[in-house]
């Protein structure tokens, strides 16, 4: 029932509004649908907690023999939260934002929560691409229609980009269908994978390659990132956050779920290939992240740095790496969140994402600051703020992995980007907060209060995880311990 | 069952409530509200400290555990506090001198306005919290917990003046060299859960979890938390920081950067001893570091101009006394120095924030001069706190000073001479600061003269307090060749101690030679500073610049510039040449794959040309090819 919940409300709503003109009006909508779809998900963690609601197993292309299949482990919850999570932050966070046509900006919108919490629910894997597409194309009109100057150029990259990975991702799930015996069933390509020693063969490394493709793309993973930078900048910012702060989330989930666990033995033989590729990232965007002067465009490398260092920990396995990736993905998104909604109000008063061109807003704007800054500390994984814990277990899991013997290595080069991460978050601060007040800022006013709200949220949920992060972990721990186990192999 | 040990984190709990107040509530709070709960909350937490020291004192030590924090397979990272020896000590010299310093900004910080009044209690609560969470953590990943705080409350103090670029700067730099060191910790951290799962002192310190490291082990963990110790406590190479966090508010110089936050590193070390000492490679990079830093810094003490940056290189330098003694295996010595270290440069830099003030922000020695006669109380404090780090027998530095060298000569004769000429280097430059501000002639302008004052209680009392403490404070660590079984902290610490002390080979020296040591070098010091005394007393502003080799001094060897050329600039130039692969490289082949499939089909839609006989030869070619690859298969 909550499977089922969660996709209609924001389905029934996105659909609803193309008809509603009013713009307030559907702004509201919207609002209040993403939280209820909050509500829902809470519900389901709490007093529906059992698997007669938290599974939905019900017939849909019977000549396929592919099923309405929902399941909602803890993985599944932990990222389902982080989406109804965000979306009312994102509504409400941005709610001065002004659009031509608001309804259907809104309306996209809740398309693409109902397709994102699809994809992180769905255990048969045709349902899965169904979903995966639904997230990305109403993201693609998002862009085109309300982005910056460049958008039509920057979202066609994107959309073919992107879509090009989910073709691939396509024909592997076709190959995986056949080898399991005509099912798109999760729990039988798992099943399969762990009978069939295939290691080795052609065909499993023709699949784990489309499928990596496919989620390299989406997270992305260096040299595959080049669509990111451009569309973060270019789309609106409510559309930007989704990306990011779910979106991203997208591969790295794939990775977990339809690609480890399903062909394990090639994942195992190129793990190290792809884990050099991460640290490469890692460090490559970092350095890149310290030359931008758009602020939009530092999110975004130094986004690519955090996302690395998950992928880092998946190929590299360990127990604590895994639960650090977990904790991270949800982390990462509330974070990047916040980062974005400063950034988003900077934008809203200023006309500009310039750090050259800011300056001094911390003498007018104390509680931005303060609230911008607590954010940056968790973007430099601070201890006491939540990614600490994150970073923490994926290094931890890194360093003591025995599945690399390039383990020490891996962790040493990676943990330089703990260092470059301060060098640019620390100077974005210093030259768009401090110092002394310019042209464009003397008339700096506080951030309004809404945006206040939404960032105290976040900043609670920064310290509250960062202090006390056992029961998310509690959460993801059999499913995360499940997947090494599939892992295991030799 | 109800010791109060069980109420430990009351400690760090009143700064942390002291913080939030003053955080929260600081447009509403007036400024000797704001001064109340700021030196209130440290004023209880010393109270208790003071109350924990009784019981450990009584033979009680014990772990208090709040809650399950990080735990993963086995492993158990629980957020707990360790109350022994060694934290209480470090706990009543926080909280202690914290108070003191506490007191002193009420007055020193009084132009600020409210809300920047509160701003300024708030992260100096949060400073304390954050340090007493680094001594009291019962693991090294709580360790690391205070360890990062306190460089963030750091960066906070230093850039406090945020509106003014290079403060912005200093505290980024401080930060970020921090960090370097921070990596070094933390990979030592993940060294040690991959080895024995456990980051507890109590299970790591076990013989049983020691047994299952091998040397090399040792050496590398200790070889990492070494390098977080050089980013944390200022020695070469990551020392550079320190000088330029001078730009905070001088009370903040005095607490972080002098009395507690850079004595982390020797903390930790301490704390690890059994670790290091069985890295005897470890301990000998620790002892040479903490040499090289401790002349490297002193000499260019030398020729420093502004008060602050002379003790700034002055602390830096007795940092590395400090690391010499933990080197050579002196670790009580190196935490008895940490606290009259504590005592006498929380002194001095409050008696130069003292005269800064009534210089109405002068900081520059060479515009001083007769301070002695408008400024009593901060004059003769000052000058027992010059007496103490000079050495002179009687005063604390003597103690804790001839207790670390003595251990180096006893290891090594070479350290020791080393290590005493640093000491002779020291007075000088102490009493060249001195007689510069406070002998002579006053050589400030009018308007400076004319407003010369003492400054008010807030600001003497505490001198006093540390004065008094500079002068009789190392009473408690007599040594054995004055005194027998008077060196009372060695006995209260040697708990702490006692597997290294086991571990270590026994090196008695001759009482007559440790007589002739401390007498012959005293007998130089004196020399030294009658000899600075009579040169600087009578300093007379000249125009000229330094030549030779004072200039390099002056410049403090040029270390800045070297970082500069060999990494600031480097690490820049690779990023611009990143960003430029990324658009022309990467990005181009990404869009090349796009504009090649546009060329192709482009040139595919050619062969639609809707004559028949061209589909009429494809066709024939096709047919040619299947019919080929059909052959070729069937072989």
């Amino acid at each position: 029932m909550v499977p089922v919940l969660l996709i209609l409300i924001p389905l029934i709503t996105g659909l609803a509004l193309f008809a509603i003109r009013q713009e307030n009006t559907a702004k509201t909508i919207a609002f209040l649908a993403s939280i209820l779809s909050l509500a829902v998900m809470l519900a389901g963690m709490s007093i529906w907690n059992d698997a007669a609601h938290l599974t939905y197993n019900e017939q849909w292309i019977g000549a396929l023999n592919s099923r309405f299949h929902f399941d909602l482990d803890g993985m599944s919850q932990l990222l389902c939260l982080l989406t109804t999570f965000s979306f009312p932050l994102i509504i409400y966070g941005t709610w001065g934002n002004r659009y031509v046509d608001a309804n259907r900006f809104f309306g996209l919108l809740m398309l693409s929560q109902a397709g994102l919490l699809g994809v992180f629910m769905s255990m048969d894997a045709l349902l899965f691409y169904f979903f995966w597409e639904l997230a990305l194309i109403p993201l693609y009109f998002l862009c085109s229609r309300w982005g910056g100057e460049r958008r039509i150029a920057v979202t066609f990259k994107f959309f073919v980009y992107t879509f090009l990975g989910s073709l691939f991702m396509l024909i592997a799930m076709i190959m995986l269908y056949f080898k399991a015996g005509n099912s798109f069933a999760w729990a039988d390509f798992v099943k399969t994978a762990q009978t069939h020693a295939s290691s080795g063969s052609s065909q499993e490394l023709a699949i784990f390659l489309m499928l990596m493709l496919a989620f390299a793309i989406k997270m992305p993973l260096f040299p595959f990132h080049t669509w990111q930078p451009d569309t973060y900048e270019q789309t609106p910012n409510a559309g930007t956050m989704i990306l990011s702060a779910i979106m991203a989330k997208m591969g790295v989930y794939g990775l977990l779920r339809w690609l480890v666990p399903v062909v394990p033995a090639a994942t195992f033989q190129y793990g190290d290939n792809i884990a050099t590729l991460a640290v490469v990232g890692m460090l490559y965007a970092s350095f890149i992240a310290m030359q931008q002067d758009d602020l939009k465009r530092l999110v975004a490398y130094s986004s690519i740095a955090h996302i690395g260092l998950m992928i880092l920990a998946i190929f590299v396995p360990s127990y604590s790496g895994l639960q650090g990736v977990m904790i991270q993905m949800f982390n990462h998104g509330i974070n990047i969140l916040g980062m974005w909604l400063v950034v988003n109000a900077i934008e809203q008063q200023f006309g500009t994402r310039k750090i050259s061109e800011l300056g001094g807003i911390a003498q007018k704007a104390p509680v931005l600051t303060i609230l911008l800054v607590v954010v940056a500390l968790a973007n430099v994984s601070l201890p006491l703020t939540n990614a600490f814990i994150g970073e923490f277990m994926m290094f931890n899991g890194v360093l003591g992995s025995t599945a690399s013997q390039y383990s020490v290595i891996y962790a040493v080069a990676a943990g330089l980007t703990i260092i470059l991460g301060a060098v640019y978050t620390l100077r974005m601060i210093q030259r768009v907060f401090y110092g002394e007040l310019n042209t464009l800022t003397m008339n700096t006013r506080e951030v309004s209060g809404y945006v206040q709200v939404v960032l105290s949220i976040i900043v609670v949920a920064i310290l509250v995880i960062g202090i006390y992060p056992k029961p998310l972990l509690t959460l993801t721990s059999d499913v995360s311990q499940q997947i090494l186990n599939k892992m295991i192999l030799k | 069952m109800n010791s109060i040990i069980d109420y430990v984190w009351l400690v760090p709990f009143f700064p942390l409530v002291g913080f939030l107040l003053n955080g929260l509530l600081r447009n509403s709070l007036s400024k000797p509200l704001t001064g109340i709960i700021g030196c209130g909350t440290i004023l209880a937490s010393f109270v208790v400290s003071v109350l924990l020291f009784i019981e450990v004192k009584n033979g009680h030590t014990g772990t208090v555990t709040l809650f399950d924090f990080i735990s993963y397979d086995k492993t158990s990272i629980p957020f707990s506090f360790l109350v022994d020896q060694l934290s209480v000590l470090f706990l009543l010299i926080i909280t202690g001198v914290g108070f003191l310093i506490h007191l002193y900004s009420t007055a020193y910080m009084h132009e600020e306005s409210e809300m920047h009044f509160a701003r300024y209690f708030a992260y100096l609560n949060l400073f304390v919290f954050s340090m007493l969470l680094l001594v009291l953590g019962s693991n090294y990943v709580i360790m690391f917990i205070g360890w990062e705080g306190v460089g963030l409350c750091s960066y906070l103090l230093i850039g406090y003046w945020f509106k003014n670029i290079e403060y912005g700067n200093a505290a980024k730099k401080a930060f970020v060299m921090n960090r370097i060191g921070d990596l070094g910790f933390l990979l030592a951290v993940f060294w040690l859960l991959a080895k024995i799962g456990t980051v507890n002192f109590a299970e790591v310190f076990d013989n049983a979890n020691l047994e299952l490291l091998t040397k090399n082990d040792f050496t590398i963990i200790t070889m990492l938390l070494f390098v977080g110790a050089t980013g944390k406590s200022a020695q070469i190479p990551l020392y550079t920081w320190l000088p330029d966090a001078m730009a905070g508010p001088t009370p903040v110089s005095a607490l972080i950067h002098a009395a507690t936050m850079v004595t982390a590193g020797i903390y930790m070390i301490a704390r690890s001893n059994i670790l290091y000492t069985m890295a005897p490679l470890t301990m000998n990079v620790v002892a040479i570091i903490g040499l090289a830093t401790a002349l490297l810094a002193a000499t260019i003490a030398l020729k420093q101009n502004d008060i602050k940056k002379v003790l700034a290189y002055s602390t830096v330098s007795q940092l590395g006394y400090m690391f010499l003694g933990l080197g050579v295996g002196a670790f009580t010595g190196a935490v008895f120095h940490v606290m009259t270290h504590a005592f006498f440069k929380a002194l001095l830099f409050l008696g130069a924030g003292s005269v800064i003030h009534g210089m109405h922000h002068e900081q520059d020695i060479r515009n001083m001069g007769g301070l002695k006669k408008y400024m009593r109380t901060t004059h003769l404090t000052f000058l027992i706190g010059c007496l103490a780090i000079a050495g002179i027998p009687g005063f604390s530095g003597f103690f804790s000073k001839d207790e670390i060298l003595a251990a180096a000569f006893a290891k090594n004769p070479m350290l020791y001479i080393l290590g005493a000429a640093g000491a002779l280097m020291t007075a000088f430059y102490m009493f060249r600061l001195y007689a510069m501000t406070f002998q002579g002639k006053f050589r400030g302008t009018h308007e400076q003269e004319h407003h010369l004052h003492e400054s008010p209680a807030a600001i003497t009392i505490p001198l006093v307090v540390l004065a008094i403490l500079s002068a009789f404070g190392g009473l408690i660590g007599v040594p054995e060749f004055m005194a027998h079984h008077a060196h009372q902290l060695g006995d209260f610490l040697a708990p702490v101690f006692a597997k290294s002390t086991a571990l270590q080979p026994a090196h008695e020296i001759d009482h007559n030679t440790e007589w002739m040591m401390a007498g012959g070098l005293s007998l130089l010091i004196i020399i030294v500073i009658a000899l600075a005394w009579s040169r600087f007393s009578k300093y007379q502003k000249t125009e000229e610049e330094a030549g030779g080799f004072g200039k390099v001094l002056e410049n403090k060897w040029y270390v800045d510039e070297l970082y500069e050329a060999v990494i600031g600039r480097p690490t820049n130039a690779f990023g611009r040449m990143m960003e430029k692969l990324d658009k022309y490289g990467i990005d181009w082949i990404v869009n090349g794959v796009g504009r090649s499939v546009q060329y192709a089909s482009r040139q595919a839609r050619l062969i639609q040309s809707g004559q028949v006989g061209s589909y009429v030869l494809l066709m024939v070619i096709g047919m040619i090819i299947l019919f080929a690859i059909q052959v070729f298969l069937k072989k």
